[in-house]
C-alpha cells in the first residue's frame, strides 16, 4: 500500500490517481492482545528476546527484521497492522545452535512488529517495535 | 560567552574532563571596527589532538548570505533544548550581545541590517585560510567532512560534483561521510570514490540485497596522531532512500543501525583506539539519542540538520559538536587524550566572516578555475528582490514562498508543494537575483516540476506524513528536514498531537473555502522521489517567473497556523 502512496504522491503529469488511499486512522490490533493470543493469557517478560527492525522502512513491501531469543523453543512474529497479523512462527529443535532468525516481511503501513518467544521452561518473552511506512520526507 | 564558559567543567563518570568552548567575545571588537582575522582564529592550542569539522557545505564555494531559522520547534524531550532555541532566547542562553557578530552569525533577527554591516559568510577559500591556520598550530590536525558536499550549486550540478571534489581534495580532507552525494547516482558516486585520496565512511551503508556492509564504504578508519590512536566511524544519512530517490542508488540500504554502531565502537576499542570519533550525518536530535544508547563514543561531529551551536552538547560521556552549513562555520576541537581516555576538550565554532578572513590564494585560484567555464551563465542577472529571501524555518521561508507562487502561476495549479530542505543561501532586499542564486536554492538531480490532481484527503495524508517526519517525539523517526512548503493552501498544525491528528483546517487560499476531502485539486510540485517524473526543471520555471516579474516582493505568509509551539 505504501508503495502506491509514494507512487501517487509524486506522479508526473500523466499518471492517474487511482490509488487506494490509506486511512488517517489505523485499525491495528493492540499489541498486548496479540501477545496474549500467543501466550494464552500468560504475561511475557520484556527481557530475553531482541527484535531488530528499521525505524522507518525503506520499502514496506520487504522490511528486513531479525529476532534472537537464546533458549527459545519457538518465536512467533506478528504485524499488528496487517490485514492478517500472523507473519511466521520459527520452531527451534534441541540441536539448534542459536535461536535466531532473519527474514523480510511486508507491512501494509506504519505499525508495530511484535515478536513472542516461548522458552523451554514454558515462560514467554516479548519485544515489539514501531516500523514507520512513509511517503517520504524532504531530507535536509 | 568565552569568559562565562571558559574552563567549563564537565563531570564524567570515570574522570573529570575539562572542556571549554567559545565563539569569542567579538562584540566589543566589532563596535570598534576592529574585528580581525586573528580574533576569529584565536585559540590556545590544547592537548595532543585537533579535529577540524566541516559539514553540509552544499556546493557553496563562494561567500554567501545565510539566515539561520526563526522557527525550529522541538517536541518531546527536545522541547526547549538546543538546537530548538532561536533568536533572542538563543542569544540570551549563550550570552551573545544584540547587534554583535555572533548575533548576525547565529540568529535570524535584524538579518538584513546586520548583513549590510558584517557582509557575506563562508567561501571555501576563507575556510582554507582557517584550516591552514589550525594546521600551523597543529600540523597533524584531522580535517573531516560530514557530507552534503557534492550538491547544491550550478557548478556542482554541471560538473556532477567534481568542482567540490577538487576543492575538498585540495583542502586535504582526510575522511568523509554522505547524504546528497548519492543523488548523483551510485555509478557517479563509485566513480568519484575510486579517485578519492581519503576513505569514504559509513557503518550504516549496507548492500540492499544482502543486508551486509557495502563494499565501497568503510565503516571506520584509524589515524595515529599526537601519540594516540584515533578511530573515526562514519554514519551516513539514515533515511536516504526515503527522503531522496532510492531508485538512483538501488544497491544501497541505510538506517540508523545503532546495534552495528555499538559493534563498531567495540571493535575499534578492541583494536586499540584511544579516542572514538563518529563523523555523523544523522541530524542533531538523532545523534543525541544515539549517544544515549551507544556507549564508548567520545565525540560526535554532527551534521544534516544544519545547526550551528557555539558550545558542544554532552550526552553522558559523549561530546556532540554541530558545525552549521553552507560553508558558514568551521569547528575546531582540541582534545587531550591520554592512556586510552579523553581527558578534556577545547572547542570553538569559527564563523567564516568573508570580509574579515582573507581568502587563501591557492584555493581562490582553484575555485575560480572551477567556475570559469560557467561564468557567463552564473552571473546573468534574472531580476531583483525587494524582500529578504531565505529558506530556513520549520513551515515556510520567503524563498519557498516565491518558488511556490512561481509553480502556481507557471503550471496553472491550485496548490503547490516545495520540499522542506534546509540548504540554500539568502538574498538581501534590493539585491540582484542571478542564475547562480536560483540554482543555489533549487539545484538537484530530480528537480522536475510535476503537475497532477490530488484529492483533498490525499493532500491531508501528505501533510500528516511529512509532519510526523519532523514532529515525531522519538528522534529516530525523524528525517531531519522541515515541513513541506505549501503554496495556495493554508492549514492548522498541532505539533504535539500524533500522526493523523496534527493537521486540520485545510483551506484553499484563492477562494477561502475548506479543502473537500473527496474533491480533486491541481497540484504542482518538485523534487519528487519517483522515477519518471515529467515537467520543466524547477530552476528554469523559477527563472521564467522572476524574469517575467522583474522585481519580486514576498508578502508575509500567515497561511500556517501553528499550535503547541
Amino acid at each position: 500500500m505504501e508503495l502506491t502512496r509514494r507512487d501517487t504522491m509524486a506522479i508526473g503529469g500523466a499518471a492517474a490517481l487511482t490509488a487506494i488511499l490509506p486511512s488517517l486512522s489505523s485499525a491495528a490490533i493492540p499489541v498486548n492482545e496479540l501477545i496474549m493470543g500467543v501466550t494464552g493469557g500468560v504475561d511475557a517478560a520484556s527481557k530475553g528476546i531482541s527484535l531488530t527492525a528499521p525505524e522507518i522502512a525503506e520499502n514496506g513491501n520487504t522490511v528486513p527484521i531479525s529476532i534472537d531469543a537464546p533458549g527459545a523453543v519457538a518465536i512467533t512474529v506478528m504485524a499488528a497492522g496487517n490485514p492478517r497479523p500472523a507473519v511466521a512462527t520459527f520452531n527451534f529443535g534441541g540441536g539448534s545452535a542459536s535461536q535466531s532468525a532473519t527474514t523480510r516481511i511486508r507491512l501494509a503501513g506504519t505499525q508495530d512488529v511484535v515478536a513472542v518467544a516461548e522458552m523451554a521452561d514454558g515462560s514467554f518473552a516479548t519485544a515489539h517495535q514501531t516500523v514507520k511506512v512513509t511517503i517520504g520526507g524532504c531530507g535536509g | 560567552m568565552l569568559s562565562r564558559r571558559d574552563f567549563l567543567q564537565v563531570g564524567m563518570a570515570t574522570t573529570a574532563v575539562y572542556g571549554s568552548s567559545g565563539f569569542g567575545n567579538f562584540s566589543k571588537l566589532a563596535a570598534q571596527q576592529k574585528l580581525k582575522q586573528e580574533d576569529l582564529l584565536e585559540f590556545d592550542t590544547y592537548g595532543n589532538i585537533s579535529l577540524i569539522h566541516v559539514t553540509d557545505i552544499h556546493g557553496q564555494l563562494k561567500p554567501i548570505y545565510f539566515r539561520e531559522p526563526e522557527i525550529n520547534l522541538g517536541v518531546g524531550s527536545a522541547l526547549g533544548q538546543v538546537p530548538h532555541i532561536t533568536g533572542a532566547n538563543f542569544r540570551k542562553m549563550y550570552g551573545i550581545n544584540d547587534g554583535s557578530p555572533s548575533h548576525y552569525a547565529l540568529t535570524h533577527n535584524d538579518f538584513s541590517a546586520l548583513a549590510q554591516q558584517y557582509g557575506r559568510v563562508g567561501g571555501l577559500d576563507r575556510v582554507a585560510t582557517v584550516i591552514k591556520a589550525i594546521r600551523a598550530d597543529r600540523p597533524d590536525a584531522i580535517l573531516l567532512d560530514g557530507g552534503d558536499t557534492w550538491h547544491g550549486s550550478y557548478t556542482c550540478h554541471h560538473s556532477q560534483g567534481q568542482d567540490m571534489v577538487n576543492v575538498m581534495n585540495a583542502l586535504k580532507t582526510e575522511a568523509m561521510t554522505f547524504h546528497w552525494e548519492f543523488t548523483l547516482g551510485s555509478d557517479r558516486v563509485h566513480e568519484i570514490i575510486d579517485t578519492l585520496p581519503f576513505p569514504a565512511l559509513g557503518q550504516n551503508i549496507f548492500d540492499a540485497e544482502w543486508d551486509e556492509p557495502a563494499d565501497y564504504f568503510e565503516p571506520y578508519t584509524f589515524f595515529e596522531r599526537g601519540g594516540s590512536k584515533i578511530a573515526v566511524i562514519g554514519q551516513a544519512f539514515p533515511y536516504m532512500p526515503i527522503a531522496n530517490p532510492g531508485w538512483m542508488f538501488p544497491e544501497y540500504s541505510f538506517g540508523i543501525r545503532d546495534e552495528n554502531m555499538q559493534e563498531m565502537v567495540n571493535e575499534v576499542r578492541g583494536l586499540g583506539a584511544d579516542l572514538v570519533v563518529v563523523l555523523s550525518h544523522n541530524g542533531f536530535d538523532v545523534d543525541k539519542k544515539m549517544a544515549s544508547i551507544v556507549s564508548g563514543i567520545d565525540i560526535i561531529l554532527s551534521g544534516h540538520t544544519h545547526d550551528a551551536l557555539p558550545e558542544p552538547v554532552l550526552i553522558n560521556e559523549t561530546v556532540i559538536v554541530a558545525s552549521g552549513s553552507n560553508g558558514k562555520f568551521v569547528s575546531r576541537v582540541d582534545l587531550d587524550v591520554r592512556n586510552g581516555k579523553m581527558m578534556g576538550f577545547k572547542h570553538k565554532l569559527i564563523p567564516i566572516f568573508s570580509d574579515v578572513i582573507a581568502p587563501d590564494p591557492d584555493i581562490a585560484t582553484l575555485i575560480d578555475e572551477e567556475r570559469a567555464p560557467y561564468k557567463s551563465q552564473l552571473s546573468e542577472v534574472i531580476g531583483q528582490s525587494q524582500s529578504l529571501l531565505y529558506r530556513r524555518g520549520n513551515f515556510n521561508g520567503t524563498w519557498d514562498d516565491l518558488i511556490c507562487q512561481a509553480m502556481i502561476e507557471e503550471r496553472e495549479a491550485d496548490i503547490s508543494m516545495s520540499p522542506g530542505v534546509r540548504w540554500g543561501p539568502s538574498i538581501l532586499p534590493g539585491q540582484d537575483i542571478t542564475r547562480e542564486d536560483i540554482w543555489n536554492v533549487t539545484s538537484m538531480s530530480y528537480g522536475k516540476v510535476y503537475r497532477t490532481e490530488m484529492t483533498g484527503e490525499f493532500l491531508h495524508v501528505i501533510l500528516e506524513d511529512v509532519a510526523d517526519n519532523l514532529f515525531n517525539p522519538d528522534p529516530y523517526y525523524q528525517q531531519g528536514g522541515d515541513m513541506v512548503r505549501i503554496g495556495g493552501m493554508g492549514y492548522r498544525i498541532d505539533i504535539n498531537k500524533s500522526q493523523g491528528s496534527r493537521i486540520s483546517d485545510l483551506t484553499l487560499l484563492k477562494t477561502g473555502e475548506r479543502i473537500d476531502p473527496s474533491k480533486n485539486y491541481i497540484v504542482a510540485g518538485w523534487a519528487s522521489v519517483n522515477e519518471g517524473t515529467e515537467g520543466p526543471q524547477i530552476w528554469d520555471l523559477v527563472e521564467n517567473y522572476i524574469r517575467r516579474n522583474g522585481s519580486v516582493k514576498i508578502n508575509p505568509n500567515n497561511s500556517v497556523n501553528v499550535i503547541g509551539a
